[in-house]
């Protein structure tokens, strides 16, 4: 019913609702971000007119001489209706209202009454009460000034978030993880467009592989809507939950109410309709980073390429916990290794599975260890835990795995310490799609994201 | 059939078991050879003809929790016990008749229902007994059921092992409990606007059939 490009994707916004005295109104700092440092074209709005950093305000959206895509609407709530209005009628294509003073101090009616006129005009918005959007490759309408947040790389992960401050926190861990944003989005009170609209268009969005989800919780029927839309979406959809636990236990008339919480309730049926639930925001990191690179797949057993044994041990531990095997390499692959690594490991190297390679490994033994593995059809995914301060190591050798990982189609997944120090070795991974996890637990984690 | 029941327990807010039964059968799911009746002419009757252990529950609309008021008396294996049984319900308060009910042997799950605000009817189900309370081995699914739902519903319990059979003990018609979930998950869609929840408790599974021993239907409150 609504059309959401515009909203998503604009080239023409207008904020409405910049203060001529005062810089850092939300309005201000949308309009100054976008204004210098993104392609999208943004005219201010305020009723009295005048100049802000030299450039012309307008005194109504309908002034404007452009066509206007994307309205921001950052105006006191009692005026949103008549803004919404002038917005429709100047012909806009949505809007985002940032404007609290909604259904969350009470006011429901003024909520409906928006939620009326957009219906009627088939004028889409985002929100109210909340904090924007930011799509790196068009426009960022997040009312947090630019040099106070971190902006993740463009990429391919959608975020959707009930919460502002989880949203501005993901995009942070985004950021250090190397992940790629298609979009994050802030949806407030989600009083029109609500998670199964959003979940339509990015499953439908050619620069989006992975759709996250924050949610607090769904609407009445809101949730069914929901996981019937996202059974059958071609995307993996992640979903962080809040709200697990239950203040006390309530007196109720029946067994099953008693049983059958919030919480069991959601975590249950996301499983059964195949949408990943990520138990808390490590997971939500480690699950989208993978998924960025990787498509969802079966697996069951891992090979473990590391330096170190007790790496390799930890792994294994994990492995088993997610459910995962580690099977044996047969004789006659580890022969194979064996008579390709270099003389001073290739009797002290362990090639059962963990492969180590011991701390005097040198770079070709860990290409020789990754290529051998990736042709095995016996193991679905390698984890790599390489570890940087070995002295046989070169920075580029990461960048020499990727390759081997995309040749042989193998899904590779790494360990890597996440320290300055190190950083060229992590983006050779990241630069070439493969996930770098910060723990070896996370590393599994990752491979687990996969196979859900 | 079903508005019929509903218009004359609304006022309880909840179905009274007798009526219940109807809608379980209505929908496939088998309970126990039963009678239910105030004549204790009819529940000799029904017994003799039956020549098998019963269980008395008494109907009425004020008792919702029947044991806690001793509403319901096991393993009545005489016409003696049968007259006294009879007798001592039909004097629970508000009491319109006694069920008269076939004692089945086998394992016991129970079987749930509930309106969930955010995702509408969903099923629950779980080893029954003290199982359910103290070890919470539950699952629970979108209702409605596939069939692929209802298996993997019960293959996440720990208690499947022994509903399949566990060091030399039969295992249930699992089949049967399959059809018996995907039923009642029709059940619970068509009852979406009526019911807030429903325990199918004790749901009995033996090694050829599954028998709901009692049902408890409570109504939403603004019907």
């Amino acid at each position: 019913m609504f059309n959401l490009e515009k909203i998503f994707k604009p080239k023409t916004m207008a904020v409405i609702g910049v203060s001529l005295t005062n810089d850092r109104h939300p309005a201000n700092v949308i309009y100054n971000k976008n204004h210098l440092r993104y392609p999208v074209k943004v005219y201010p709005v305020n009723p009295k007119g005048g100049y802000i950093h030299r450039e012309k305000v307008y005194k109504s959206i309908k002034e404007i001489p452009d066509d206007i895509d994307l309205a921001i609407i950052a105006v006191k709530s009692d005026y949103v209706p008549i803004i919404m209005k002038e917005c429709i009628e100047k012909g806009v294509g949505g809007s985002v209202v940032i404007s609290g003073g909604f259904a969350e101090i009470g006011k429901i009616d003024l909520q409906n009454k928006i939620v009326k006129i957009a219906e009627e005009n088939k004028f889409p918005f985002i929100g109210p009460n909340c904090l924007g959007i930011y799509n790196p490759t068009f426009m960022d309408s997040l009312f947090l000034p630019a040099e106070r947040i971190v902006t993740p790389k463009p990429g391919h992960v959608a975020v959707i978030s009930q919460s502002g401050g989880i949203l501005i926190d993901q995009m942070v861990k985004f950021k250090d993880e190397g992940i790629g944003m298609s979009i994050g989005i802030s949806i407030g009170n989600k009083a029109l467009i609500k998670e199964t609209q959003l979940l339509e268009y990015f499953n439908n969005d050619p620069q989006t592989k992975v759709i996250a989800f924050y949610i607090e919780g769904f609407e009445k029927g809101e949730g069914r809507k929901f996981v019937e839309f996202a059974q059958n979406c071609k995307k993996p959809i992640v979903v962080l939950k809040s709200g697990k636990t239950e203040a006390g236990s309530k007196a109720v008339s029946s067994h099953t109410a008693s049983i059958a919480g919030d919480y069991k309730v959601f975590s249950e049926i996301l499983k059964q309709k195949g949408i990943i639930e990520a138990k808390n925001d490590f997971e939500l990191i480690s699950f989208c980073e993978a998924l960025e690179c990787y498509h969802r797949r079966t697996i069951k057993n891992v090979g473990i390429v590391t330096g170190s044994g007790g790496h390799g041990a930890l792994a294994v531990d994990f492995c088993y916990n997610y459910g995962f095997s580690v099977p044996e390499i047969k004789e006659e692959d580890k022969k194979n290794i064996k008579n390709n690594l270099n003389p001073s490991i290739k009797e002290i190297a362990s090639l059962r599975n963990p492969i180590d390679l011991t701390g005097s490994a040198v770079d070709n033994d860990f290409i020789v260890a990754c290529e051998n593995i990736a042709k095995l059809d016996y193991i679905d995914v390698i984890i790599l835990l390489l570890l940087p301060y070995l002295p046989g190591i070169s920075m580029d050798l990461s960048v020499r795995l990727s390759n081997i990982a995309h040749e042989y189609n193998k899904p590779l997944i790494a360990y890597i310490p996440h320290v300055d120090k190190y950083q060229m070795l992590m983006e050779g991974f990241e630069l070439n799609n493969i996930p770098v996890s910060p723990s070896v637990r996370g590393a599994v984690l990752m491979a687990k994201g996969l196979a859900l | 059939m079903i508005n019929e029941i509903i218009e004359k327990c609304k006022s309880y807010g909840w179905i009274l078991e007798p009526y219940a039964n109807e809608i379980l059968k209505n929908y496939n799911i088998e309970i126990p050879e039963y009678i239910f009746t105030d004549k204790i002419e009819n529940a000799i009757q029904f017994f003799k003809k039956l020549n098998s252990p019963v269980v008395c529950k008494v109907v009425s609309p004020k008792i919702l929790h029947k044991s806690d008021v001793g509403g319901v008396i096991v393993g009545i294996d005489t016409e003696e016990k049968l007259k006294d049984s009879f007798l001592k319900l039909m004097k629970l308060n508000g009491v319109i008749g006694v069920i008269i009910e076939k004692m089945v042997k086998g394992t016991e799950l129970i079987i749930g229902g509930k309106n969930d605000f955010q995702f509408g009817p969903v099923v629950i189900c779980g080893m029954g007994g003290i199982g359910v309370e103290v070890y919470n081995d539950t699952s629970i699914r979108m209702a409605p059921l596939n069939v692929k739902d209802a298996e993997s519903m019960l293959k996440q319990l720990k208690f499947y092992s022994i509903l399949k059979g566990f060091r030399g003990q039969k295992g249930i018609n699992i089949k049967k409990l399959i059809e018996t979930l995907i039923n009642f998950s029709k059940m619970l869609m068509d009852l979406e606007d009526y019911f807030e929840s429903i325990d199918l408790n004790p749901v009995i599974c033996s090694t050829d059939n599954c028998y709901v021993a009692d049902a408890r239907i409570i109504l939403l409150k603004n019907n």
